[in-house]
């Protein structure tokens, strides 16, 4: 095992697959010459040149489509969306064409790509930057939707989503890209065949008291949450989502039959959001198991302001988590530490 | 040879009002091109004219579903595009495919079945009118967003580039596309590439109800690549072998140059947007116009067949006669297709499996016993 970081995990994965296979390129702004903005494609273009790293105008809605219609003929174009604010401007070729084009023509042609992109907020970018719109992909069938947490799920996460022949909606996080955790001492070999299962959560923490359920960023933050919770000797059991598409009800509801109840924490905003897509399968799943409502942690309700203590008051946190972990708790007549 | 329609001076057209070309001017004459030749393409217009007249039919029948929109009037420019295509040549369309997707080599049996919604329809009955398509005849599909096809063009072209390969995309849209986003940021990524793509602007004047100048502050349209540096040229889309001139000229130097560029054919549409609209917004004397046997591409090639002796009363009536038979044939082979199977509703969702993808019905629980 080797500890890097979660940029570096992507890296090297894209590069790998770039060696791989002669069909893989990448497409996108500022990811060749300027070698990405957060620096995921760096060194690609020195190493692969200009055919197979391609720098894009900023135009998303040309670029993605493009990408399309080469995976339409059998490349695996890997596009770089800045960030998930920008694929707004793309949204038309993702849902109209990308997620259509396999089932509205009777499965004749596949769409084999990937569009990696970042979502997270906490950056002080502003409004328009600081957006957690996943949903909107998560919602539509024909696409799956990742959203990996730590290096090793983002290595093996993205080797999958590259060789599925299915569009994929790759999320990472500006606030994940220098974590750090342990991957294989291989992740970043041709050969290596270590793929994800796209369409499975993950238990990645053993507890007995609450589920506590989150993706990407939430649930790097929920095993911190279980951390600081152990010490006052409550036993969380985190749920890391990792497929939002297709969504793998039976891990977290399977955990909650085993605790009795649960919390989401999600980085979009509470009304129609993912967790409330969670919290309605808690329901259905888990009924006569619930000892307390599921709740929920989100981001307030606003235009993400500038101002750093505006900003960081919006945002869930450690201590707003643990805050409802102890309130649901106390509600099933559990002892809080 | 033939020639394509140059650009006038102050071309302009002013509001609500069509310009009529002179066909004196733009008529290419036979060109010395092969009776056997010529038949064919005479054939394949009236074709995809029955063909219509039948759909239309079966739409006010109920036996055809949702928005349904005719190649009526434009048979010449769809006969003339096609022809300039290789086998191994890419097609992309907007909404407007029946006849592109028999031009272009499908079963119109097949095609026919799509509309009825069939299992034999070329996408089994998962697209109907706007999205024919057929991998083994490259038609790349109907495309029902206005624009949507273009970057997917675009990109069909890169994968080309990307192999060293010679084919050639086309790329069809109607006039009202060269105002969305996409158009522009597609022509400017093919020239950028250098990618091997033809965009043909089919200008009939009208998107929907609104007029190309109420719309396209530039509208002399093949004018419209030259921000990119594209060159364009405007066709008479109601001449079959003017539009396959231009075309295939077009087609063959995007293959030998690798680049882009812009074809604008204009061509009537002799009813409404859809089989449904009646085209109230259209005066009584644009009807007039769009209708008129000046205006009808088989009518005009019809009596230029005639009159160079090339087609004779008995030829005509064996040519119509097998058509309709031919038409007959497609309508019969759709109308005892079978439904397809409710069976199948989830097999079309994802191309790789994955664990936890939802076959769940409507009244089904989120988690099944």
């Amino acid at each position: 095992m080797s500890v890097i970081t979660y940029r570096q995990a992507l890296r090297d994965t894209l590069r790998a697959e770039m060696v791989r296979d002669e069909n893989v390129l990448v497409m996108g702004e500022e990811i060749g010459l300027f070698e990405g903005s957060y620096k995921i494609t760096e060194g690609l273009l020195k190493e692969f040149g200009p055919r197979r790293v391609k720098d894009t105008p900023i135009a998303e809605e040309g670029f993605v489509g493009a990408a399309i219609g080469a995976a339409m003929l059998g490349l695996r174009p890997v596009v770089e969306l800045m960030t998930i604010n920008f694929s707004l401007i793309a949204i038309d070729q993702i849902v109209n064409h990308a997620a259509k084009i396999y089932g509205m023509f009777g499965g004749q042609t596949s769409v084999p790509m990937v569009i990696r992109t970042p979502g997270g907020g906490g950056q002080q970018l502003g409004a328009t930057h600081s957006q957690n719109i996943e949903l909107f992909y998560s919602f539509i069938p024909g696409l799956k939707v990742l959203a990996p947490s730590t290096p090793a799920e983002a290595s093996s996460m993205l080797r999958a989503a590259i060789r599925d022949d299915d569009p994929v909606l790759f999320l990472e996080n500006l606030g994940l890209y220098n974590s750090k955790g342990e991957v294989p001492d291989d992740y970043a070999e041709p050969d290596n065949d270590n793929t994800a299962t796209i369409g499975r959560a993950a238990v990645t923490r053993e507890g007995s008291d609450i589920t506590l359920i989150g993706y990407s960023r939430m649930a790097a933050v929920a095993t911190q949450v279980a951390e600081k919770l152990a010490e006052e000797d409550i036993s969380v059991e985190v749920v890391d989502l990792r497929s939002l598409r297709p969504l793998d009800r039976q891990t977290f509801v399977d955990s909650v039959k085993k605790t009795g109840a649960a919390v989401v924490c999600e980085d979009d905003w509470l009304t129609y959001g993912i967790g409330a897509e969670i919290a309605a399968s808690i329901q259905e799943g888990a009924f006569d198991y619930l000892d307390a409502p599921v709740r929920r942690v989100a981001m307030a309700e606003v235009p993400m302001p500038y101002a750093k203590p505006l900003e960081t008051a919006a945002l869930p946190s450690v201590e707003s988590i643990s805050t409802v972990i102890k309130e649901t708790l106390s509600a099933v007549g559990k002892r809080v530490g | 040879m033939a020639d394509t329609a140059k650009p006038k001076s102050g071309s302009a057209r002013s509001s609500g009002t069509r310009r009529r070309t002179s066909r004196k001017n733009t008529s290419s004459g036979l060109g010395g091109e092969k009776p056997e030749v010529l038949l064919d393409h005479y054939r394949q217009m009236l074709f995809i004219r029955r063909f219509e007249e039948r759909t239309a039919q079966a739409y006010t029948q109920a036996r055809i579903g949702g928005y349904c929109h005719l190649n009526l009037g434009e048979e010449a420019t769809v006969v003339g595009l096609m022809s300039a295509l290789k086998e191994t040549d890419y097609l992309f369309t907007n909404y407007r495919d029946h006849g592109y997707a028999i031009g272009k080599g499908m079963d119109p049996k097949r095609v026919m079945a799509e509309l009825y919604g069939r299992s034999d329809g070329v996408a089994k009955g998962w697209g109907g009118s706007m999205h024919m398509y057929d991998t083994a005849t490259r038609m790349l599909g109907g495309y029902g967003i206005v624009g949507g096809q273009l970057p997917l063009a675009t990109g069909a072209a890169l994968a080309i580039s990307y192999r060293g390969g010679d084919e050639v995309v086309m790329c069809q849209m109607g006039d009202g596309t060269t105002n969305i986003g996409a158009w522009h940021e597609s022509l400017n990524i093919a020239k950028l590439w250098n990618l091997p793509v033809v965009f043909v602007v089919i200008n009939n004047f009208t998107g929907m109800g609104t007029t190309v100048e109420m719309s396209s502050a530039e509208p002399d349209l093949y004018k419209r690549g030259a921000a990119f540096r594209i060159e364009g040229e405007r066709v008479d889309g109601r001449d079959v072998l003017a539009v396959r001139e231009a075309a295939s000229r077009l087609v063959e130097r995007a293959r030998k140059e690798q680049t882009p560029f812009l074809l604008e054919a204009w061509s009537y549409r002799q009813k409404g947007h859809s089989v449904v609209d009646p085209a109230k917004y259209r005066t009584d004397e644009q009807r007039d116009e769009a209708r008129s046997e000046e205006n009808d591409p088989i009518l005009v090639f019809d009596r230029q067949l005639t009159e160079a002796g090339i087609l004779t009363d008995e030829l005509r009536d064996e040519i119509a006669a097998s058509v309709k038979a031919e038409v007959a044939e497609a309508a019969e082979f759709a109308e005892n297709s079978p439904h397809p199977d409710v069976s199948t509703l989830f097999d079309y969702t994802y191309a790789t499996p994955v664990p936890n993808e939802s076959r769940r019905m409507p009244a089904d629980p989120v988690f099944a016993e």
